[in-house]
This record gives structure tokens, C-alpha cells and sequence, in this order.
């Protein structure tokens, strides 16, 4: 091995701690990208091959019921390669043990084998025999949480009729990899899961022979999807379709979506941070090494070493760095990818997910990590390889202090030497200084962006649970009632409070811009269901005009005062004109609202109501659910304290998950930064602090000048991180919204006072490290030496 | 007779470099009185500094026992030492040492904000003939009077005692008489025990005493009957 490569050898394991602060910076960078974007490939890949393997549909929609005849006319629609129709109904369970009224969607199965799209995946047992009407297979999991299988009975009201089913089998569905019940937001395997019956039956218990209600179409590649959800709509609105709608829309797919979404846009804001403070550390920790070294790096040069060659060894050191760095954060990122992973495959329904990151995402985080060292080091490097022998075997010019305005501070203040000692380094190497600020403020910005997610989350759960669905339970019902249903409502046990609602499906257009969604009818009374306006206090609904979510508002472009076009997808059917009379704050969906007495005179009807949202006394709930289960008219029950729980506890869990990751990422900033720029100042004033030992300085006097530069930096840098972190959460904030929830942006004081707190501990904590360096310090020898 | 400062009985020193033991002192007992100068002289290697050191409380023996007035230096800890250099010690070394980001007046300052009984750091600095001086940054002082800024941050705390390791070593000899002037009348003046550390055999003549080192140990003293002013010596 060459000589100047044997020194780089012991160059790196002489300054080890420090080029590992670095390259753990660096670290995180790249652990970041390889496990978001490895997750994310894994997920893509998975979701393909599952959807390719099982048929997932491009377009969906629903109706009231369509004769089976309409299938071929749809066929031939332009764009069209597979139509699939099958009947979808709603039921309320009667489950051995279970006190609640679970549901589940029940779908038909075609009599002459799978169906062609959407089809599911048989994991054990069989599938209904076409023989048995009552024989059906479960979501998988939905059976396993109700220990329910092959060959077990359970009851469930069919169109009012209390049938006993057979299990044959388990099964997933590409449909279903997200499964949610109508109303919620977190999977509840014990409440919510699909049945799989034969259509036959389904049919007959239905009244649906001959007909369709729900159907599935599979595109040709060059389709225009948009034309065929037009054309598909045409064909339906006689029968009651209530709009076709893309993948988009379609729930487990727009929830995965939305996961992707998250991932990506986590490995487009997280990394920039740790690589740009890395090449800054790197700048320093270099810069300091050449200085040192420079009597070397003149003797190399006197015995004939080019400014190139010594270039080049910097270089490779700094590359030393990135590798230990770029290594450390593919382990690191390849671990919590996998268990990242098998975090979703226990979210989601995939009948195997496989953590495969794939080469790519290694390769691109290591040539970036080695980049940022590359770039870090030139400035040094570039230093090193223009030093000319003669000046470089002189000792270093001493630093030029001047008079200025911190002299000002000093007599003003009447503050000590030692403070001036710090004030003076300071402003004499303010490069230094900012990469410290620098870095300690990303860090206080990552823990902010970390904890905000707490804040947000609170306030989401707040205006969802608190402040606008103050009702315990929820009932949708099996079509449009009488106001009278609310009448009857209330003589259901337990029930104190009732407010009927109805939901109206709408397609609204501005514009070039259409969007599907439901408009809720509100009574001017309600005091359950309850709309905030955008600074999050309760407002009542506008007496005129519609009232917009405020991302529902943004995706059609429209503010209060503008017009759009509402098409009413139930009776009458027609596409009226209304004003927007507001905009409004909604975390979670998108929604439009509007008073009932002008969205009934619209509709030309009298009031109605298809949902009944109920306060009721929790000591008769048991008596409740008992009655809900016989109700005919329940088409499913939504019980908000449970899915407050469930939220609150889902969402807890992976919060917790993710704020320990960040609090680690945002703690090594600071731990990198502060414990670098401490062994830098130790190393080039370790004679200057010796000789305040000799003047009779404590211990503990010397390690203030060297402790107080780095704290004073970091309390500085503390304000800067708020400013930071509050811009960091709005990236998030923004980045991680999608179309199902939008994340508010909350930051509350504890959120600033606790990352403020951690980050000053953890710079403490690394500057004290170096201070006790200080300890081992020979004063008598370091005296001896020229400074 | 004069009172007695320091007491050393049977200091010696071992310094364990790597494999080797190396005995830098030997069984030294030595006496430095109130008001004097002393001259400690001998070649390198001889366990001037190491003495030095040890009556400085920068460092302690391996064993024998050290006294400052009645208080055994050799008994204390290291928060002791450094009450001790705080409170009676003033040090000048070879390389001045100054903090490079405070002025001449700030330097000294330093110690004065520390001590108990200080003088005001432009006293100090008027002592060495550097009034004019008092805003300047060491990089803006010749060597010196880099020195001579070491000594006014020396005196200013008045110490019982200072202690100077080879003050002249980096300066040439126009400069080094000027600062043992300044050393010589802050003897004289004040009465601080002084030891300094040579050398240069002609700085001897400047002294109450000479005591002569080599091989760690104390080859002889020598007292002068009359001493020379600084200007008289030369090298």
C-alpha cells in the first residue's frame, strides 16, 4: 500500500468519533431514501403484480338496478376490454358473542366461476358451492378476528330477512387491500368485512334477478378513462347510477395511493437536510484537518507531491467518510424498510408483501452521499492542493482579532474576558459559526416537523370527534325515509337525541373541473353534525347556495360567490346552477353541504332523510344493538366512540413509531454538528484554554469558554429552527394531504418548548463530551509548544 | 533571616513515557525566601521546569513533599492547586501565551477579574511600559512586548510568587533586557518571590541566588553578593 494512503488509513481511525458524527449525518440522508424509497417500490410492486394477477378493475360504479341486458351495450363503449356486473348490498350481522352490530358488504358471486374482474384470492377453504344459496366465503380478515372458519354459521339480515350463512372459505381481494366500513377511517376486522354469496341467492334476496346494481370495468390500454366514466354514466343515470368513478376514487386503492404519496414525498423533503448539513461538517472537519496538517502537506510538496496528489488524498478521506456514512445508512435504511414493511403488510391486505427495495434506491442514495462528501470537501481540498511548500512548512499566520462592535457589547454589558473570548471567536470565524447555527436549527426544524404530526393529529380527532360529529352513532339507512324515520328513532332503547340527515350524490363541475361527492342536507338546528368554518369555530349553515370543504373548494377552483354546475345523481337528475356560499374547514373527506329547505326544492321533494345520527345513554346500548340488529330499514351502523378509538389508537401506534425515528434523525444533527464544531475549537485552542488553567482558571471556568460558544450558538440557532420547523410543517403539512385527509397545520408552544428543549440537551450533552478532552490536557506541556 | 516562601524535602519526579521511566528530579530540597529572585540554571533535561512546575502547582512530585508558607502543596487536590495558582501565583513563559482574541488591557484583565486583591490591569501594564499599548491585540505586539503583556497579566493579581520559564527564550537580547527589567523592578518594588529559568548564564548575575541543575538534581547555589542591573547583561 502506498505511504499517503497508509496515513489516510490512520487519519480516519485517528479522527474516528468525529467522522463518525459525520457519517452519521449523512446517514440519515440516506437511510431516509433508501427506506422511503424502497417501501414505496415495494408497495408499487406488490400492488401491480396483486392487481395484474387479480383483475383490479379501472372503473367502478354503482346504480339502483340496471337490467343485465345493459352489460353488452356498456361492452361496446369505446375503451372498454372487460365488463363485470355483479349486486353489492350492505347487511347487518347477528355474530356468535358479539354484542355490537357488525356489518358487511355482501357481493355476488357469478354462477359460472370467478367473476372476470376483481377477483378474489381463495386462502383456505372453498368457494360457495353455485348449489347452496347459503353458503358464502369471508374477508380473511374479517373471519379470522371473528373466529369464523370453513364450516361455522353466522346470521345476517338480507333485505330484512334474517338468513343463516355457511363459511366455505377465507379470501383477499385486490378491492380490499384497504378495507374500511362506510363512515370510518381505520379497518375494523371485528365490525366491518365482505361476503362473498351466490348471486342467485343474492338475487333473489335482493329482488335484483335479471339486474345489476354495482359494476366493474377493465379499459383497454389506449382508453380515454374519462370518456368512458361519461359514456358509462349516460347508460346508467336511468337506472339510478350515482357516477362512475376511476381508481382514484375507489377507496383502498386512494388510501394506498395516499400512503405512496406520503412516502414519496418523505424522501423528497427529509434527505436535502441531513446531506446539506453533511457537507458542511465535512467542509469544517477538513478545513480543520489541512490547517493542522499543513506543515505535511509542505513537506510533501517540498519532496516532490503534486498539489493534485495531495488533492486527492483529502479527497479520498472525505470519500472515506461518505462510504462509512452511505454503508451505515443503507443498513440502517434496508432494516426499517423491512420492518416498515411489514408494518403495511399488517395494515393493508396483500396476500404477500415482499420488502424489495431494488437496486435503484441504493444506488441513487450512494452516489448522492458521496456527492455531498465530494462537493463538502472541494473548498478544503482546493486549499490544500494551492498551498505553497515554502509557506506551508511556516507555522500559521496567528488570527488577526479587530476592535468592532462587540467591544461595544463587552463595556456596555460589563461582561467577563471568558465571554468575550467567545463573543470574539465568533465574529472571527463566522462560517463556522453559521454552520453550527445551521445545523442545530435543521435540527430543532426536524423534531418541530416530527412532533407537529402529534399536534395535528390532536386537532384532527378534535374537529372530527369534537366539534362536527358530536353524535355517538350513526345510521345509514336503506334508502330515503319519511322525516317521520326520526319519529321512530327515537322510541330505538337508549336513543336521547335524534337529527336526521339525508346525503345527496352530486357531480360538480367548474369549469374544466368535475368532481364526484356527496352534498349533506343541514338543518338549521342540528347541533350533532355540526360545520366549522376555516378558523375552526362552529358556523351554521348558509341559508342559500352550497357550502364547500376547503380542499374540495381548491380542486374546482372555486371561492365563495363563484357558480357551479350541480348534476344531481338520484331523481330528478338534473344539473342545476347554485352558488358557493362558503368555504369550510374538514380534515377528513371531501364534502359539500347545503340547507335542507333549498336542496329539497331542488330535488322537488318533500324533507327526507337517509341517515339518523343518534345521542344515546351508553347503559342501554346493549338493549340498542340488539334492536338494530332486527331493524329492516339499517342499511349500517357507525359507532364514533369506537372509531375515535380506533383512530386515536392506529394513529397513536405509528406517530410513536415515527416520532422516535425523526427524534433520532433530528438528534444526530445536533449531535454532529455541536460534538464537530467542539473537538474543532478544542483542537485549535487547546493551549489558549491551558493557559487559563495556569492562570488559576477552574476547570469548569475553562469549559464555559469552550461549552458557552456552542450553547450560546444553539440558543440563537433555537429561534431559527422555530422558523424552520414551522416552514418544514408546512411542506409536510401540505406534502402528506391528500384527497381523504387533509393534515392541518398545528404547532403548538409545547411542540416548539420540547424540540427546543431535546436539541439544547443534546448540544449540551455533545459539547461536554469533548469539554472532559479538556481534562487530559497536560497544561504544563501544551505551555511549552509554540501556539 | 528571611521568611521562608517555599519548602521542598526530597521532591522527585518519574515520568512514565511508553515503556520507559524517565526521573526527571532526585531528591531535591530547596528553600526560596520572602523577596527573592532566583535563577535556576542548568542544561536541557536538567528538571528545571519540572521543579518549575511543581512550585507552580502545575504538576505534583511522584514523591517528597512540597510547602507554600505553612500549607502542604503536595497534599492538595486539583481543585486545591488551582485555588492555589489563582490566589499566589503569577507564570511567564517562553511562548507568552496571551489569548489571541483579547487586547494587551483585556489579557490582563482576565486575571484581574479572578483575583482578590488585583491591581487595575493599566497599572499592570504601565509597570511594563505598555500604557501606550493597552488596546492592542497580541498579533498587533512585537514579541516583546507580547512578553511584557504575560508579565503585567502576571503581576496584576499580585502574586507571592512568579514564576518564569525561560521569559527570554524567544527574544532577542535589546528585547529580553527590556523585560527583565520589567521582572527586576517588580522584585525590587513589590518584593515577589521570583524563579527564573535560563539558560543563559549571564541572566545569573541579575539574582539573589542561582541554584544549578543537572540531572535532576541540585549540583550547587550560589549567592551574589552584588547584583548587575538588566542592562548589564548582554548575549
Amino acid at each position: 500500500m502506498r505511504a499517503l494512503d497508509l496515513k489516510l488509513i490512520r487519519d480516519l481511525r485517528r479522527i474516528w468519533a468525529q467522522s463518525l458524527a459525520i457519517a452519521l449525518v449523512l446517514g440519515c440522508g440516506v437511510m431516509v431514501l433508501v427506506l422511503a424509497n424502497g417501501s414505496e417500490r415495494s408497495l408499487i410492486l406488490t400492488r401491480d403484480a396483486y392487481y395484474d394477477r387479480n383483475r383490479f378493475a379501472d372503473v367502478f360504479a354503482t346504480a339502483t338496478r340496471a337490467p343485465e341486458a345493459l352489460k353488452g351495450e356498456i361492452a361496446h363503449v369505446e375503451g372498454v376490454a372487460q365488463v363485470d356486473t355483479r349486486i353489492a348490498v350492505n347487511v347487518v350481522l347477528d355474530l356468535p358473542g358479539v354484542q355490537k352490530p357488525a356489518m358487511a358488504r355482501v357481493l355476488s358471486l357469478p354462477p359460472d366461476g370467478p367473476p372476470l374482474l376483481n377477483v378474489p384470492l381463495l386462502r383456505l377453504g372453498r368457494m360457495p358451492d353455485p348449489l347452496h344459496p347459503n353458503e358464502v366465503v369471508l374477508s380473511e380478515d374479517f373471519a379470522q378476528a371473528n373466529r369464523l372458519i370453513p364450516g361455522e354459521t353466522f346470521r345476517a339480515i338480507l333485505n330484512g330477512q334474517m338468513r343463516t350463512l355457511t363459511v366455505t372459505g377465507l379470501v383477499l381481494s385486490p378491492e380490499f387491500i384497504y378495507l374500511i366500513g362506510p363512515g370510518t377511517m381505520m379497518p375494523d376486522d371485528q365490525t366491518y368485512g365482505i361476503i362473498w354469496m351466490n348471486r342467485d341467492a343474492v338475487a333473489a334476496a335482493t329482488d335484483l334477478s335479471g339486474a345489476f346494481n354495482d359494476i366493474a370495468l377493465q379499459l383497454t390500454p389506449t382508453a380515454s378513462r374519462d370518456r368512458v366514466i361519461q359514456q358509462l354514466d349516460l347508460l346508467l343515470a336511468p337506472y339510478g347510477g350515482t357516477g362512475a368513478y376511476g381508481r382514484d376514487r375507489q377507496t383502498s386503492d386512494a388510501f394506498l395511493s395516499s400512503e405512496l404519496h406520503q412516502l414519496s414525498a418523505m424522501s423528497l423533503i427529509l434527505p436535502p437536510i441531513f446531506l446539506i448539513v453533511s457537507a458542511f461538517l465535512v467542509n469544517m472537519v477538513l478545513s480543520r484537518l489541512i490547517a493542522l496538517e499543513r506543515p505535511q502537506i509542505g513537506l510533501l510538496k517540498a519532496i516532490g507531491y503534486s498539489g493534485q496528489e495531495i488533492a486527492t488524498h483529502y479527497l479520498k478521506l472525505s470519500i472515506g467518510i461518505g462510504i462509512i456514512g452511505v454503508a451505515l445508512g443503507w443498513i440502517a435504511g434496508a432494516w426499517l424498510g423491512r420492518s416498515m414493511t411489514a408494518l403495511y403488510a399488517d395494515f393493508y391486505r396483500f396476500p404477500y408483501l415482499l420488502y424489495a427495495p431494488g437496486t435503484w434506491s441504493f444506488v441513487i442514495s450512494g452516489i448522492l452521499g458521496l456527492v455531498t462528501v465530494i462537493v463538502g470537501a472541494l473548498r478544503a481540498v482546493r486549499a490544500s492542493a494551492r498551498l505553497s511548500p515554502a509557506v506551508a512548512m511556516l507555522p500559521p499566520a496567528a488570527p488577526l482579532f479587530r476592535r468592532g462592535w462587540i467591544d461595544g457589547i463587552g463595556r456596555t454589558f460589563r461582561l467577563r474576558q471568558t465571554t468575550m473570548m467567545i463573543l470574539r471567536s465568533i465574529t472571527r470565524w463566522p462560517g463556522r459559526a453559521s454552520v453550527t447555527l445551521f445545523g442545530v436549527s435543521a435540527s430543532v426544524a426536524v423534531l418541530i416537523a416530527s412532533f407537529f404530526s402529534f399536534d395535528s393529529m390532536k386537532q384532527m380527532v378534535d374537529e372530527v370527534f369534537y366539534q362536527t360529529n358530536r353524535q355517538d352513532i350513526t345510521l345509514t339507512l336503506t334508502g330515503s325515509r319519511l322525516r317521520s324515520t326520526e319519529e321512530a328513532a327515537l322510541t330505538l332503547p337508549g336513543v336521547l337525541r335524534v337529527e336526521g340527515a339525508y346525503s345527496l350524490p352530486v357531480r360538480l363541475i367548474h369549469g374544466s373541473k368535475s368532481r364526484l361527492a356527496t352534498v349533506e342536507a343541514r338543518g338549521d338546528g342540528d347541533v350533532l353534525a355540526r360545520l366549522l368554518d376555516t378558523d375552526g369555530h362552529p358556523v351554521r349553515i348558509p341559508p342559500e347556495g352550497l357550502t364547500l370543504s376547503e380542499s374540495l373548494a381548491q380542486e374546482l377552483a372555486v371561492t365563495p360567490g363563484d357558480t357551479i354546475d350541480m348534476a344531481m345523481l338520484v331523481p330528478p337528475r338534473e344539473t342545476v346552477q347554485v352558488p358557493v356560499a362558503a368555504v369550510i374547514r374538514q380534515s377528513l373527506g371531501q364534502s359539500a353541504y347545503m340547507a335542507e329547505t333549498p336542496i329539497f326544492a331542488l330535488m322537488r321533494q318533500s324533507a327526507q332523510v337517509n341517515q339518523v345520527h343518534l345521542l344515546t345513554d351508553p347503559a342501554a346500548l346493549p338493549a340498542f344493538f340488539a334492536a338494530v340488529k332486527r331493524a329492516p330499514g339499517v342499511n349500517s351502523v357507525t359507532l364514533w366512540t369506537d372509531v375515535r378509538d380506533q383512530f386515536d389508537a392506529t394513529m397513536n401506534e405509528n406517530l410513536m413509531r415515527m416520532t422516535i425515528i425523526y427524534s433520532i434523525l433530528g438528534i444526530l444533527i445536533t449531535v454532529g454538528v455541536v460534538y464537530n464544531a467542539a473537538r474543532i475549537q478544542l483542537s485549535e485552542r487547546a493551549h489558549e484554554l491551558a493557559s487559563l488553567r495556569v492562570l488559576g482558571f477552574t476547570r469548569a471556568e475553562v469549559g464555559y469558554v469552550l461549552v458557552g460558544e456552542l450553547m450560546l450558538l444553539t440558543t440563537v440557532a433555537i429561534p431559527f429552527g422555530w422558523l424552520g420547523g414551522y416552514g418544514f410543517s408546512t411542506m409536510i403539512a401540505s406534502g402528506f394531504s391528500t384527497d381523504l385527509f387533509r393534515i392541518p397545520l398545528v404547532i403548538t408552544r409545547k411542540t416548539y418548548a420540547l424540540a427546543s428543549v431535546i436539541t439544547f440537551a443534546s448540544a449540551l450533552a455533545s459539547a461536554l463530551i469533548v469539554r472532559r478532552r479538556l481534562d487530559r490536557v497536560n497544561i504544563a506541556m501544551s505551555l511549552k509548544q509554540r501556539q | 533571616m528571611a521568611t521562608t516562601v517555599f519548602r521542598m524535602q526530597g521532591i522527585t519526579k518519574v515520568y512514565r513515557t511508553g515503556a520507559v521511566d524517565v526521573q526527571a528530579l532526585r531528591g531535591i530540597d530547596l528553600e526560596l525566601f520572602e523577596g527573592e529572585m532566583v535563577v535556576l540554571l542548568g542544561p536541557s533535561g536538567s528538571g528545571k521546569s519540572t521543579l518549575l512546575n511543581i512550585l507552580g502547582g502545575l504538576d505534583t512530585p511522584s514523591a517528597g513533599r512540597a510547602f507554600f508558607r505553612e500549607t502542604e502543596l503536595t497534599s492538595l487536590g486539583d481543585a486545591g492547586l488551582t485555588a492555589f495558582r489563582r490566589n499566589h501565583v503569577g507564570f511567564v513563559f517562553q511562548f507568552y501565551n496571551l489569548v489571541p482574541s483579547l487586547t494587551a488591557r483585556e489579557n490582563v484583565a482576565l486575571v484581574t477579574e479572578i483575583a482578590t486583591k488585583p491591581m487595575r490591569p493599566e497599572e499592570a501594564l504601565e509597570r511594563v511600559g505598555l500604557a501606550d499599548r493597552i488596546n492592542h491585540f497580541p498579533a498587533e505586539l512585537s514579541g516583546g512586548e507580547q512578553q511584557r503583556v504575560a508579565i503585567a497579566r502576571a503581576i496584576a493579581k499580585r502574586p507571592d510568587v512568579l514564576l518564569c520559564d525561560e521569559p527570554t527564550g524567544a527574544l532577542d537580547s535589546q528585547t529580553g533586557i527590556v523585560v527583565l527589567q520589567a521582572l527586576y523592578d517588580i522584585n525590587r518594588d513589590l518584593g515577589t518571590v521570583t524563579a527564573l529559568i535560563t539558560h543563559n548564564a549571564a541572566i545569573r548575575n541579575i539574582a539573589h541566588r542561582v541554584i544549578y541543575l543537572a540531572d535532576g538534581q541540585i549540583l550547587r547555589t550560589q549567592e551574589n553578593a552584588s547584583r548587575a542591573a538588566p542592562s548589564e547583561v548582554s548575549w
